[in-house]
């Protein structure tokens, strides 16, 4: 039984565009790989955080949607943190409600472009 | 001198501030799912230091003060709101 999951990580700004592409790619591929199915996937790009988390103040968001099994999210998340480009992550798992708003949300968003946010 | 006590004018009309029934912003508008994910929303109910503020001022029902709490700190987590700062809005 496969739920829906959003999960949110934060990659370091020190890197370059290229590494940073790869490490989204890299959790998308094993997303697919473990039998997942991305939904949808968004790119926030940099932003500025709140606060500054490991000496730096500014980091690049990526959004992924995805139904998994639930064994799946654990080695999401040792993924994660084994991972030293990623300095914050949260996986969420989604209700009815969360589904209903995003496809809603995604809906507007369908014309125009699919990544821009 | 009952006259002129009666013409005692004040200079600005005493207000009485009228009861403003609270309501729940969630349960009038239905809306279902706070996202935790655009800080703007949830500044409504972050007082300046960030911190959340009470139903008593929000009026929010309970089941939804909880999800509003849950996302606010999601939102903290993902440095998207600071956890405490001194000018916020």
């Amino acid at each position: 039984m496969s739920n829906q999951y959003e999960t949110v990580f934060i990659i370091t700004p020190v890197l370059s565009e290229q590494q940073m592409k790869e490490a989204v790619q890299k959790f998308k591929a094993l997303i697919v790989a473990e039998g997942g199915e991305l939904v949808h996937e968004e790119d926030w790009g940099l932003r500025k955080m709140a606060y500054p988390i490991q000496k730096k103040s500014t980091g690049f968001y990526n959004l992924l949607e995805f139904t998994a099994k639930p064994e799946f999210i654990a080695k999401l998340e040792t993924e994660y943190r084994r991972d030293e480009r990623i300095i914050r992550f949260l996986t969420f798992k989604m209700d009815k409600h969360a589904v209903e708003y995003s496809k809603k949300k995604r809906g507007i968003k369908k014309p125009e472009k699919k990544l821009e946010e | 001198m009952s006259q002129n006590q009666s013409e005692i004018r004040y200079l600005t009309p005493p207000t009485v501030d009228i009861k403003k029934k609270k309501y729940c912003r969630f349960k009038k508008n239905k809306i279902k799912y706070i996202d935790y994910k655009d800080p703007e929303f949830l500044k409504k109910f972050l007082n300046e230091q960030g911190k959340i503020l009470p139903r008593r001022l929000t009026g929010t029902s309970l089941k939804y003060q909880r999800k509003v709490a849950t996302a606010i700190k999601r939102g903290r987590h993902l440095a998207l709101l600071p956890y405490v700062t001194d000018l916020l809005k």
